[in-house]
């Protein structure tokens, strides 16, 4: 049900996205999608990849600061008004969203969200419900 | 009152101030002995009986104390008066376990605050002087100190305490101040607000500033003296030997008479402990020999110094120490706060389960010190969210701040990118150049 996030801590100085971007393609390692939440001093990259634990374990090995966060994706319609519906699923049911971000799929009509929430049980029981897709590990990391 | 607070001491002859410095030695090893169990037991441990100290040629036979004694007899274990006689508690800033704690009777206040007065008057202080006392009050000596050595003289004592700079300045015109003391980094500080508010050396009447508890240069005493238009004088003194004050400097401006009627001085190698000729450099050693309650014989201040007794053009006999030029350890001064890696790195042990590596920046810009703390994040302290990195940020300042009592500013950093050195990380970059 849920997804294995990255988030590396990236100081604010230049050269360092390039050098970790470069780093995961070296190791051909594709990226799903990414968001970054960044402070004057410093950012946290956030990353969905399709080899999360290899990922990691190249970034530790070239002393990044680096943890798994474990998020949860969902299709949404790729139309007007498609993540509103998703939002008032999550605010009737009391789920705050601490982030989140989109992206969009190559074929169908459709776009994934991934949220990053305090109770992933307790939000993807209510997005289900709403009859929303949960994606699985194994969708994102092989779409 | 003329250019001596004391001239019978301050000039007294080499000889009688041997003879005086003996009589008071045999006396206070003799009381320090019957009273202080702690120091009695290192005498017996090394054979040293009181008899057998008969003048200052014998000091070389007592044992060394060092802070870490004074922090294992903490509170009462170094105390040789009952607690009924003391009237008074300073302490040094804090450490990152243990205080440092001194304990005065009021004969001990006196003595002290004497001394202070020495340093106003070698800084041309008379009873028509308005003292100007901006060092802390409080625990720290700085302020006690000088505001009692401001009111032996007879000046007119403002205890402005620090902070508020530009209220410090407002009383300083409104009062015409004629005498300031304070650290010479807020001194320099208060030369640039006073220029920032649109006046200058002429819209104030200081002609004099006794600075110390913090290492300065000679380039720093001349930028101060242009900015105020004063002249500025240097002052020495630690908590654990009374405060400041435990010597001065005079118009010569060439090095701190010290008070040695109380306090007789020595320069030791710091490795052997072994007594050096005077004019070497090595660490200087300082035995109370007036103090009633808090008597410390051969303790070890961990300034690097030298001392001369070249005649002085002021006319005092008392010994010159040289500015300290440098510590035996690993201490800091950083806005006249005693400031150890080991204390950092206590803060930090709370925050990880590993230790997190990390480098202390220290700088100088405007004449005030920069405190910087380059943080290196490990995995247990990162977390996905800016929030809880902030607040990681926030916790360690304000866990520094309440220990060293000075805020530093936090930077979190990449892990192994603060640079080692043979392996070894470089804790502290101090870009100073105090010395």
């Amino acid at each position: 049900m849920t997804i294995k996030q990255l988030s590396i801590f990236v100081e604010n100085r230049p050269g360092r996205l390039s050098a970790i971007t470069r780093l995961l393609g070296n190791n051909d390692i594709d990226i799903r999608a990414m968001s970054i939440a960044d402070t004057k001093d410093f950012g946290i990259l956030r990353l969905i990849v399709n080899h999360p634990d290899k990922a990691l374990k190249v970034l530790k090995e070239n002393n990044f600061s680096v943890t798994i966060t474990n998020v949860i994706a969902i299709g949404i319609e790729d139309a007007p008004g498609g993540l509103a519906g998703a939002m008032e699923t999550l605010y009737e049911n009391n789920v705050s969203v601490e982030y989140m971000y989109a992206f969009i799929s190559k074929t169908e009509n459709i776009a994934y969200v991934i949220f990053r929430v305090e109770n992933n049980e307790n939000a993807a029981e209510a997005l289900r419900e709403a009859g929303y897709k949960i994606l699985t590990a194994d969708e994102i990391y092989d779409m | 009152m003329g250019r001596y607070w004391n001239e019978k001491i301050e000039c007294m002859s080499r000889e009688d101030m041997k003879k005086l410095q003996d009589e008071r030695l045999v006396a206070q090893v003799r009381h320090v002995y019957d009273n202080v169990a702690y120091y009695r037991k290192m005498m017996d441990e090394k054979g040293v009986k009181p008899e057998d100290i008969r003048g200052t040629e014998d000091l070389h036979k007592l044992p060394f104390l060092t802070k870490a004694d004074l922090r294992e007899a903490y509170p009462y274990g170094l105390l040789a008066k009952p607690l009924s006689d003391c009237v008074r508690i300073q302490s040094t800033s804090g450490t990152t376990g243990k205080r440092v704690v001194a304990f005065y009777t009021q004969h001990d206040i006196d003595l002290w605050e004497d001394c202070c007065a020495r340093a106003i008057v070698a800084a041309g202080g008379t009873r028509d002087d308005v003292c100007q006392v901006c060092y802390g009050y409080g625990l720290f000596t700085g302020g006690p100190g000088l505001n009692g050595g401001s009111h032996k003289v007879g000046c007119l004592t403002l205890p402005m305490s620090s902070g508020n700079t530009e209220r410090q300045i407002q009383f300083m015109m409104d009062l015409q101040s004629t005498i300031l003391c304070c650290t010479p980094s807020y001194a320099a500080y208060i030369g640039e607000t006073l220029h920032d508010m649109g006046y200058g050396p002429d819209d104030i009447k200081l002609k004099a500033g006794i600075f110390g508890a913090e290492p300065w240069t000679e380039e720093m005493r001349r930028e101060i003296e242009k900015l105020l238009g004063i002249k500025a004088y240097d002052i020495y003194g630690l908590t654990e030997i009374s405060g400041p004050g435990v010597s001065f400097e005079c118009e010569e401006q060439t090095g701190m008479h010290i008070n040695e009627d109380h306090f007789i001085a020595e320069i030791i190698d710091p490795d052997t402990g072994e007594v050096l000729p005077e004019g070497s450099k090595g660490e200087l050693v300082f035995t109370s020999i007036t103090k009633e309650a808090f008597p410390l014989l051969r303790y070890r201040t961990r300034d690097i110094c030298v001392l001369t007794r070249e005649k002085c053009s002021c006319g005092r006999t008392l010994v010159k120490m040289s500015k300290p030029m440098g510590r035996t350890d690993d201490m800091l001064i950083i806005r006249g706060v005693n400031v150890f890696p080991s204390q950092i790195e206590s803060v930090l042990l709370k925050m990880s389960n590993a230790t997190p590596n990390y480098q202390i920046v220290v700088d100088r810009l405007n004449n005030s010190d920069t405190f910087e703390i380059m943080v290196e994040l490990n995995d247990d302290m990162l977390s996905d969210t800016v929030k809880s990195i902030e607040e990681l940020e926030r916790k360690i300042s304000s866990d520094i701040h309440s220990i060293l009592g000075i805020k530093a500013k936090i930077t979190l950093v990449e892990p192994k990118s603060i640079p080692r050195s043979e392996g070894k990380a470089v804790r502290v970059v101090d870009k100073r150049k105090l010395v």
